[in-house]
């Protein structure tokens, strides 16, 4: 082709006739990252319809010109082509800058799905704009599921949190178009906040390699990103209208693109979902409707260049809370275990009764960008966020309205990246500084004592990054990462708790007033954390690749972690921190092997994972209230070994048929006690039948079978308690954990061109195909009620 | 490199700034509105002297247990009228909540148990409903002996399910608002 334009442009300034025009337009194409010059360029002179090309100097010249403007394009394979208006008169000289990197081309110029990898050695993956838009009416974590390693951590199915290797809530760090998610992520029943429809991809790094997004994702980075933004003026749009009939709702999503080819961009987007009871196969769940509305606005200006970008998001999730998960003592949690079916189940309703969560996120960023030439990219960040949460219980008065827990939590923080990619393109450092402020507010209106107390913190971050290519099949990374962290909390002990936990004599400074039966105290901490993180990748031949990588990491306790205090009620527990916390350290290896032929691929990643000073909660005693005995769950910290491996493998049938299959193992020893972890993910495996027919209106359709074992593996937890009505003393059994269990979905979809630039997807999909009564180990509501049933959804998507 | 420089120095200053604006306001004290810190049974008997029954637990959720006092022994065969009283006493003054179960009847009943057939209980109050709500009651003591008397306050309960409104509650379902038991002789 690029023979053909050459013969073309040189036929074609042969033809042109000159009158009085004699003038000469020369020039060089030259690489904007490192001077060098781009042979083989093509410049195509619009205006006069003319082509040339660059020589191996990278010069080009047209002779006998007539002065005036005129408007040109440079091309050059696996370029962006650069678009100029020009002025000439006389002999005039032009250099042009082409851009010369592929994978940040793709950032310009992809078609509404991402395929650019976050890190080249890590273990990473990536979902697509499909494989997102199929989960359209659930959430970030039922998406993510699809990732071999990742589970889900749940408080029924409205409230799902994505688990990494078997680490989740202040483990993981998400990323939402560039800005770190603050959404008091450390409690097990706080959701993200994240609309997945607004992502355009999402990836998925596991461990805690990617030290640009901080040095305590111990367990992993999801990173989602909004649709690329294509550079030429075009208009268009999708939404999607689900409807099913598990829990009688709908989900619905429409966004809208307007691009201009001078880089000006806007998007917009906006979702809603409606939900009533959901189901199990045996009976209604009551109380588990959900009730979610969002919207966002991206804008801002881009060239390969500069540009910059402001966002705003705004997400309400109102949540309902099965309601027989409330409880008031230990003799209703032995009831709820006991009992097969839940303690209230009521008619099919919308409404959203205690308990419930209402909660508001609002995220507002800006980001500018500008390229240098022969240097780097350097880029700079403001953003805010704002996280109001409500939860609701079940009061003795009929003042259900009251909020029990009303925590606003304001998160400020700015960062600036600088990326030095001018060497060669073999070598890339990256360097970056950022600095957050945070502040929470629990209102005292609630008259309930505080969960988390009021709070100011601060952390600081600078890390460096560095990519070789050594060679065309070894990739080496290279990163280190310092993190200061301060927390300084206002918080009021009951002096009772205050001397059981030792605190006077360890903690005296932290006193402020005695206000009789409460203390009010200032724990201040500071903690500094150094992160590192190396990564080979190196690719033997065509089809088989290897990733080996070391990630170290440390991560600050949390909030919760260090000032719970009282009862937890879904739990019936009472949960307590510990000032005296230090930071985990991670040190984790891993090891990809890839194989990649026609047929057949094979994925298969192994890690270990030692973690010192590991966070977790463990039962360490009884303490009697007025309404009885309850259990008491204290944070404690031991060393932890966490391993396992992920597995995921295609194989090609035949064009119509391919088989696939997704499988995960994973083990969590305590290595001090020396058993099980709690809350490890059960070993799971997945297997998907494919068959596609594009001549049926390109009809897509699977059939997948979901295989959870029984967790074997767990600490015992039980503990035995008198029970007054019976008048006796029963063991309590928390810690068995749910059977096998096995389950059937269907997914179809077909699509159709309404016109050239409208297509119609019609999805039709059954979950639980069977009805199959189950109880997962890793939904907290597993000791009342069953799983979900069987559902039938309609998907339609309409892109325009 | 001298635009590259200032731009780093922004978020030093966004640093300076930020550590400034700390304010030192203390938080304000809460004293938690629906705890329960105390339940007092009297008891009267038709002639002899009255008996109480209290527990007391003024740290809530705290680590200190509950204060259970038993004023004296009840006499054998002997009815007793009993009422019942709840405080919130992490106020001051004492708040009573008496009146609001009362008011709220219908989604609270008190369920009595004793062990070694040391007592039976009947109701004398009743809600909205006609259903039993507990802070009024009868107990009649048996023979000689030692025993329990527990009392349960459940909160939302189903009235109408089997043997509830008789005092029984293994079918009343609902959550546990208090649960208390007292070591009694009967002589």
């Amino acid at each position: 082709m690029k023979y053909f334009l050459m013969l073309v442009a040189f036929g074609t300034i042969n033809l042109v006739y000159t009158q009085e025009c004699t003038s000469t337009f020369f020039g060089r194409v030259i690489d904007f990252h490192n001077g060098t010059p781009i042979t083989n360029a093509v410049v195509y002179i619009k205006t006069l319809n003319t082509y040339g090309t660059t020589d191996n100097t990278g010069k080009f010249s047209f002779k006998n010109l007539c002065d005036g403007t005129i408007t040109i394009a440079v091309s050059h394979l696996a370029c962006e082509t650069k678009h100029l208006e020009l002025d000439i008169k006389g002999n005039t000289f032009y250099e042009v800058n082409l851009e010369h990197h592929i994978e940040e081309l793709s950032e310009v110029k992809i078609d509404g799905i991402g395929k650019s990898k976050s890190t080249q050695t890590a273990q990473e993956t990536v979902l697509k704009t499909d494989a997102i838009e199929r989960f359209s009416a659930f959430s970030l974590g039922d998406a993510l599921k699809q990732i071999s390693g990742v589970s889900t951590i749940n408080t029924g199915n409205a409230i799902v949190k994505p688990v990494i290797n078997g680490l989740h809530s202040s483990r993981i760090v998400i990323i939402t178009n560039g800005v770190r998610l603050q959404d008091q992520e450390w409690g097990i029943e706080h959701a993200p906040n994240i609309d997945l429809n607004s992502a355009g991809s999402v990836n998925v790094i596991k461990g805690a390699n990617a030290l640009a997004y901080g040095g305590d994702a111990i367990g992993g980075v999801i990173i989602l990103k909004p649709q690329a933004v294509r550079l030429k003026d075009s208009l268009y749009g999708k939404t999607i209208v689900s409807g099913q009939t598990n829990g009688r709702g709908y989900s619905l999503n429409s966004s809208l693109t307007k691009t201009y080819k001078t880089g000006w961009f806007v998007d917009a987007q906006a979702s809603m979902k409606r939900f009533g009871d959901f189901m199990s196969p045996n009976y209604s769940l009551t109380n588990t409707g959900l009730n979610s509305k969002g919207f966002s606005i991206n804008s801002g200006f881009k060239t390969f260049e500069q540009g910059f970008n402001v966002y705003y998001s705004f997400l309400n999730n109102e949540i309902a809370i099965l309601r027989s998960s409330h409880i008031g003592n230990i003799e209703d949690l032995v009831n709820a275990i006991n009992s097969k079916n839940p303690q209230v189940i009521e008619a099919f309703s919308y409404d959203i009764n205690s308990p419930n969560q209402d909660v508001k996120h609002q995220i507002i960023k800006a980001n500018f960008f500008k390229r240098f030439k022969k240097f780097g990219k350097l880029d700079l960040q403001y953003d805010f966020q704002n996280n109001h949460r409500f939860e609701y219980d079940i009061h003795r008065d009929d003042n259900n309205n009251k909020p029990a827990i009303d925590l606003t939590l304001k998160t400020h923080s700015l960062k600036t990246n600088l990326k030095i990619d001018s060497k060669n393109h073999q070598v890339v450092y990256e360097f970056g500084l950022n600095a957050v402020y945070q502040t929470n507010f629990p209102n005292p209106n609630t008259k309930v004592k505080r969960l988390i107390p009021d709070y100011d913190r601060f952390d600081f971050g600078a890390f460096a990054t560095s990519n070789f290519k050594l060679n065309t099949q070894t990739i080496i990374d290279f990163g280190i990462r310092y993190d200061f962290n301060t927390i300084d909390a206002k918080k009021f002990y009951e002096t009772s708790r205050w001397i059981e936990r030792g605190y006077d004599i360890d903690f005296e400074n932290f006193v402020m007033e005695d206000r009789g039966t409460q203390l009010l105290t200032n724990p201040v901490f500071d903690f500094h954390n150094v992160s590192a993180s190396a990564g080979i990748a190196y690719k033997m031949t065509d089809n088989n690749s290897f990733i080996a990588n070391y990630g170290l990491s440390n991560r600050a306790p949390n909030p919760s972690e260090l000032f719970s205090d009282g009862l937890h009620h879904s739990a019936a527990r009472i949960e307590l921190g510990n000032l005296r916390m230090k930071q985990e350290t991670s040190n984790r290896f891993s090891g990809t092997y890839q194989y990649q032929a026609n047929l057949f691929s094979l994925n298969i990643e192994a890690f270990y994972n030692h973690i010192n000073n590991y966070i977790f909660i463990e039962p360490t005693g009884v303490e009697h209230t007025i309404r009885g005995a309850f259990p008491v769950w204290s944070y404690n910290q031991t060393n932890a070994a966490l391993y396992g491996i992920d597995l995921s493998a295609n194989y090609n049938l035949s064009k119509q048929w391919l088989i696939t299959n997704k499988s995960s193992f994973i083990k969590g020893r305590d290595l001090n006690k020396k058993q099980a972890l709690i809350d490890m993910p059960s070993f799971k495996t997945v297997t998907v039948l494919d068959y596609t027919n594009e001549k049926w209106l390109h009809f897509k359709s699977n059939i997948t079978s979901e295989l959870v074992l029984r967790q074997n593996d767990f600490p015992n937890n039980n503990f035995d308690v008198f029970i007054p009505t019976s008048q006796e003393m029963v063991e309590v059994d928390i810690s068995s954990t749910p059977p096998t269990y096995n389950l059937l979905h269907f997914q179809s979809e077909i699509a159709l061109n309404l016109t050239t630039k409208t297509k119609l997807t019609v999805g039709f999909n059954v979950t639980n195909i069977l009805n199959t009564s189950y109880r997962e180990n890793l939904n907290r509501l597993r000791y009342f009620a069953d799983d979900l049933g069987r559902n039938f959804m309609l998907q339609l998507k309409l892109n325009y | 490199m001298k635009t590259l420089k200032s731009i780093y120095i922004l978020p030093l200053l966004t640093l300076f700034f930020v550590a400034c604006s700390n304010d030192d306001d203390a938080p304000e004290i809460i004293n938690e509105e629906e705890v329960i810190t105390t339940l007092t049974a009297t008891l009267v008997p038709v002639s002899g002297p009255t008996l109480t029954l209290t527990t007391r637990d003024l740290d809530g959720d705290g680590p200190n247990e509950p204060v259970v006092t038993v004023s004296g022994n009840f006499a054998a065969n002997t009815t007793y009228n009993g009422s019942l009283n709840l405080l919130n006493e992490t106020v001051s003054p004492p708040e009573s909540i008496t009146n609001e179960i009362e008011e709220e009847g219908d989604e609270h009943q008190f369920f009595f148990q004793a062990t070694n057939n040391i007592a039976t209980f009947t109701y004398t109050d009743s809600d909205a409903n006609d259903k039993p709500i507990g802070l009024n009651f009868r107990l009649t003591t048996g023979n000689a002996g030692n025993g329990t008397i527990t009392i349960i306050l459940r909160h939302e309960p189903n009235k109408s399910a089997t043997g509830v409104e008789e005092g029984n509650i293994a079918n009343a379902g609902g959550e546990t608002d208090i649960s208390v038991t007292f070591n009694v002789t009967v002589q």
